[in-house]
């Protein structure tokens, strides 16, 4: 299937996402052109990793509705791959390296079916493209900070996806696994993958995305690099909260309100 | 040949329960185990008396139903009566554990279980309860089939849904980004505990379950960090636990369950010191060298 | 109605007997409980509740008879044993905690078993009635039992009572306690030393498997009425006591009924109607305020129309056909009626034959609601920087929402503006 490179990879519409009533992200609309790497910046708290949750299905959204490549999200599933931050699971787990990068193979081999050679192939050959292939068969609770990202990226290379979603691939690596990923970044993009990261360090904005989405509950600009990344939408991203905004939203979850009134 | 019976009996318990437990403390779910294995009573003793026997399908579909349900309800209490975990797990399990204690009695005429062996089971009957055949051969005790069968249900189980449940276990928000729906792995594992606690409880009791489903999966985990490795271990523990927790019951005379439960604890306290690659003694001992 | 009379005059001593030990027990544990489901440590008190029972087996071993105070002594070792175990595995191995409770409750219950089999089966006469600490034995209750559980109860009391302001501190927010101070270690070992004392004495009633309810149960149920850490204490005491007391009436009533899971059924009925029924957290209270919520924004959506077809006519209080109204947005018939008879009653809408026109209160309502919809489009566009063909939406949630206090904010920040994004007008009050 090759797609048609027209269609922008990711396509917000309206999206509103609340916990626990209180939204989160308010009506966010933006639209991602294909092979391009796309950070998502904004403050702690901005919910950039609950947008790319909520693209991805994991968690419900309130409103608004999202397509990749033009179509819903579970027509296209085996087209996009996640790569959770690292803190979000139990390195102690009793897996290999390998066991990991194989279940990047699960979404295509589907229910009862187990890996064959040709996964191993595969997941080996992904392993090779971060410099892992010596570390095939260490256990995982062994390994350091920057090892441990590039399994889970091994792993997202391995469902051999279109769009890949990254939630803070940087944090807390070595400077050459920095270095390993970008470089690995920039292939997928010229091989026209999509990559859309989310990440709080705003010296290497410039040097690593093509595309900025800069969020602060909402959205305040999404565009190419070049243009977008500007002082005035920094200052609009970090510089404070809207206050109005913030008590709106903890009124709703206050007052128990539904988030949109059922249609008649 | 009886002690073979309830040897072997123990161990087929001991086999089913180390694997689910596996999955059970990487899930952090130990205490939902722990809950499920009480919460069942109500569920063994309605379908007692609606089946009039205690070795049916519906015994095991009821009594399995009722596990889910507990699940349910915890799940229930803490989203939306807003409970914190820890309290809606314990007022569950104690509520329906109360109310099957209260049906006991009052059924106490038609429900062949009495209170003591809910809670440590009889498995030194076991080998009283056997299988004839209609032309009179001895095919052994019912229980070894009862728990053989479940035995195979479970590997069968975990095989046939090794990678769903690895993963789900592993990492719940990938999963559900590559589009494998964790609610309904969480949900058939819980039927697997609820079925094995029910078919295992009239031999080994509530209590014992518990320690069956925690301790050798528990000991396992600091043995390896080889998941496969990891399950086989953890059924070799418990098989350990029940052979030798037979002898020494033997040689004091008192609960063969109690004793299991006892030496699956101290198979635990060995593995924590002596592990060779989690053990505090080497870890103390590679210190001390460096 | 013999039964009961009989009960309460509470002329048997060994009624009494019942009655005071069941109250006692449980409205202590509930006490001490109250603060381990606070400080999130509920399944602790199960794991201590198991784990007692090896020390009371070892203490008759070593006394040879029910000494109630040796036993006492060792159900509070090997309480405390559990404990440490517990801490110990969870620090210094990779187990996790849940695993770790669950792994020495089972354990230390199976070697009390085994221990208690044993005693039974060694021929020494006194240990009959060891076996009540599995399922309680408040029916059987008598006078010497009741001192032991008077000292108890009564040491428990004292000491919530010195410290119930560091105890309900340290639950809120151990690390601020500790920066303002507090011993915070030595806090936390005298309340785990009243919880094994709580369990040492409520497994009398109701037995090692149930024990965990008589603790968490009442506090759980009294969470749901109150906001106040002493009522919540008082409440899950009263909670508890009556439980004990409804217990040892079902026990007297109906002998062969055991008493102390009659105890935790009632108890987590009392916590069920709780989580259902209570005020502002009850479940069902929050469906019928979702209701309510409901019907206030189909009263406003169908003023606002009103008010709507108004501004078009330049007038706004002509009669309306049901018809005009639905062709602006649709409803069936007869729920547009309901609403239409709702606001009548409520005297936003005047109806001669079969039309509606707004009253003067009417149309000052549905303007209230018209401007915030229209400002909050405003809010959204210029602060949020949302294309105007996407903001009606959310302005239709957030119209029926807004207090008077954000209202005036929301106004303030937008400088009164005249025009929304649609450069419709906005309607304020005064003009």
């Amino acid at each position: 299937m090759a797609p048609d490179t027209n269609v922008p990879a990711l396509e917000v519409h309206d999206l509103t996402v609340a916990f626990d009533r209180k939204p989160v992200l308010w009506n966010i609309d933006l639209v991602i052109p294909q092979g391009k790497i796309v950070g998502i910046i904004g403050p702690n708290g901005a919910g950039k990793s609950t947008l790319i949750k909520a693209v991805m299905g994991i968690l419900p959204l309130s409103s608004g509705y999202t397509k990749l490549f033009d179509l819903p999200l579970n027509d296209v599933r085996g087209r996009i791959s996640y790569v959770p931050q690292r803190e979000s699971v139990d390195w102690d787990f009793p897996a290999s390296v390998m066991d990991v990068v194989l279940m990047g193979r699960y979404s295509k081999l589907g229910l009862f079916k187990r890996p064959r050679k040709a996964d191993r192939d595969a997941a080996l050959d992904c392993l090779r493209k971060v410099g892992m292939e010596a570390f095939a068969n260490r256990q995982i609770s062994q390994l350091s900070g920057g090892q441990q990202q590039r399994t889970f990226l091994a792993r997202a290379l391995a469902q051999q996806a279109d769009v890949y979603f990254m939630d803070e691939p940087f944090a807390g690596v070595d400077a050459a696994t920095e270095k390993t990923i970008i470089t690995l970044l920039r292939t997928m993009a010229q091989s026209g993958k999509t990559v859309i990261v989310v990440h709080h360090d705003l010296q290497s904005v410039t040097n690593y995305f093509d595309w900025v989405i800069m969020l602060n509950t909402r959205l305040i600009a999404s565009g190419p690099t070049q243009e977008t990344f500007t002082q005035d939408n920094l200052q609009e991203t970090y510089g404070g909260k809207l206050t109005l905004l913030a008590d709106v939203g903890d009124l709703i979850r206050r007052e128990s309100f539904p988030q949109r009134e059922k249609k008649l | 040949m009886n002690d073979f019976y309830i040897i072997l009996t123990a161990s087929l318990v001991a086999s089913s329960c180390a694997l689910l437990g596996c999955f059970l403390i990487l899930r952090r779910m130990a205490m939902v185990g722990d809950a499920i294995s009480h919460a069942v009573l109500p569920g063994i003793v309605l379908a007692f008396l609606f089946s009039g026997s205690r070795d049916s399908v519906t015994m095991l579909l009821g009594a399995g139903l009722i596990g889910v349900f507990t699940t349910f309800l915890i799940e229930f209490f803490h989203k939306k009566a807003k409970l914190q975990t820890d309290a809606a797990i314990g007022v569950t399990f104690t509520w329906l554990f109360a109310v099957g204690v209260v049906l006991i009695s009052i059924f106490a005429g038609k429900v062949d279980l009495d209170q003591d062996c809910v809670l440590y089971g009889e498995i030194a009957y076991v080998p009283l309860d056997l299988i004839i055949s209609p032309s009179g051969t001895n095919l052994g005790p019912k229980a070894i089939y009862v728990m053989g069968i479940v035995l195979v249900l479970i590997i069968v189980f975990i095989v046939a849904g090794y990678k769903e449940l690895f993963l789900t276990t592993f990492d719940p928000a990938y999963a559900s980004a590559i589009g494998i729906s964790t609610s309904l792995w969480h949900y058939l594992l819980m039927s697997a505990v609820s079925v094995t606690t029910v078919s295992s409880f009239e031999s080994v009791g509530a209590i014992l379950v518990v320690a069956l489903l925690i301790a050798p999966a528990a000991t396992a985990y600091l043995l390896t960090d080889n998941f496969k490795w990891m399950l086989v271990l953890a059924c070799a523990a418990g098989i350990l636990a029940s052979l030798s927790g037979y002898y020494l019951a033997v040689w004091l005379d008192g609960s063969i369950a109690g004793a299991i439960a006892a030496l699956s604890g101290i198979i635990f306290a060995l593995a924590m010191v002596f592990s060779p690659t989690h053990g505090l003694f080497f870890k103390k001992l590679r210190q001390v060298a460096h | 109605m013999n039964s009961l009379a009989e009960f309460f005059s509470f002329a048997d001593p060994n009624i009494r007997y019942v009655v005071v030990g069941s109250v006692l027990l449980t409205a202590s544990s509930a006490i001490v409980g109250t603060f381990t489901f606070l400080n999130k440590r509920s399944l602790i008190g199960d794991a201590i509740a198991h784990a007692v029972l090896p020390g009371i087996c070892l203490g008759f071993i070593v006394a040879g008879t029910k000494n109630p105070l040796v036993l006492i002594i060792g159900a509070f070792i090997t309480g405390w044993l559990s404990l440490i175990a517990v801490d110990f595995i969870t620090r210094k191995t990779r187990i996790k905690e849940d695993t770790a409770i669950g792994l020495i409750l089972s354990v230390f219950f199976g070697i009390g078993i085994l221990m208690l089999t044993v005693i039974q089966k060694s021929g020494n006469a006194s240990q009959s009635g060891l076996d009540h600490f599995l399922f309680g034995k408040a029916a059987a209750l008598v006078g010497s039992d009741l001192y032991a559980f008077l000292i108890v109860a009564v040491i428990l009391l004292v000491v919530v009572y010195i410290l119930f302001k560091e105890f309900a501190l340290m639950a809120f927010d151990k690390a601020y306690a500790k920066s303002i101070g507090y011993p915070v270690r030595t806090l936390e070992l005298i309340l785990t030393s009243l919880i094994v004392l709580a369990v040492v004495i409520g497994i009398q009633a109701v037995g090692v498997v149930l024990m965990a309810a008589i603790l968490i149960t009442p506090a759980a149920a009294a969470r749901f009425w109150t906001d106040r850490i002493v009522v919540m204490v008082l409440l899950a005491s009263a909670f508890g006591a009556f439980s004990g007391l409804a217990g040892a009436y079902i026990s007297f009533v109906a002998p062969a009924m055991p008493t102390g899971p009659w105890i935790v059924i009632v108890i987590s009925t009392i916590a069920f109607v709780s989580f259902f029924l209570a005020p502002k957290r009850g479940v069902l209270y929050r469906l019928v305020r979702q209701n309510n919520i409901r019907q206030t924004i189909n009263n406003e959506n169908v003023l606002k129309v009103m008010y709507q077809l108004g501004e078009e006519n330049k007038n706004f209080f002509i009669p309306r056909h049901l018809d005009e109204i639905i062709r602006r947005r649709k409803y069936e018939k007869r729920a547009l009626q309901s609403i239409l008879r709702r606001l009548l009653h409520q005297g936003y809408v005047e109806q001669t034959g079969n039309l509606w026109s707004l009253t003067e209160e009417g149309k000052k309502k549905a303007q209230r609601v018209v401007k915030i919809h229209r400002l909050w489009e405003l809010y959204l566009t210029t602060y949020m920087k949302i294309a105007p063909d996407h903001v009606h939406e959310d302005a239709e949630t957030i119209e029926h929402l807004l207090t008077p206090e954000l209202e005036a904010e929301l106004e303030k920040q937008l400088g009164y503006a005249k025009l929304d994004p649609h450069q419709t007008k906005i309607p304020y009050q005064h003009e």
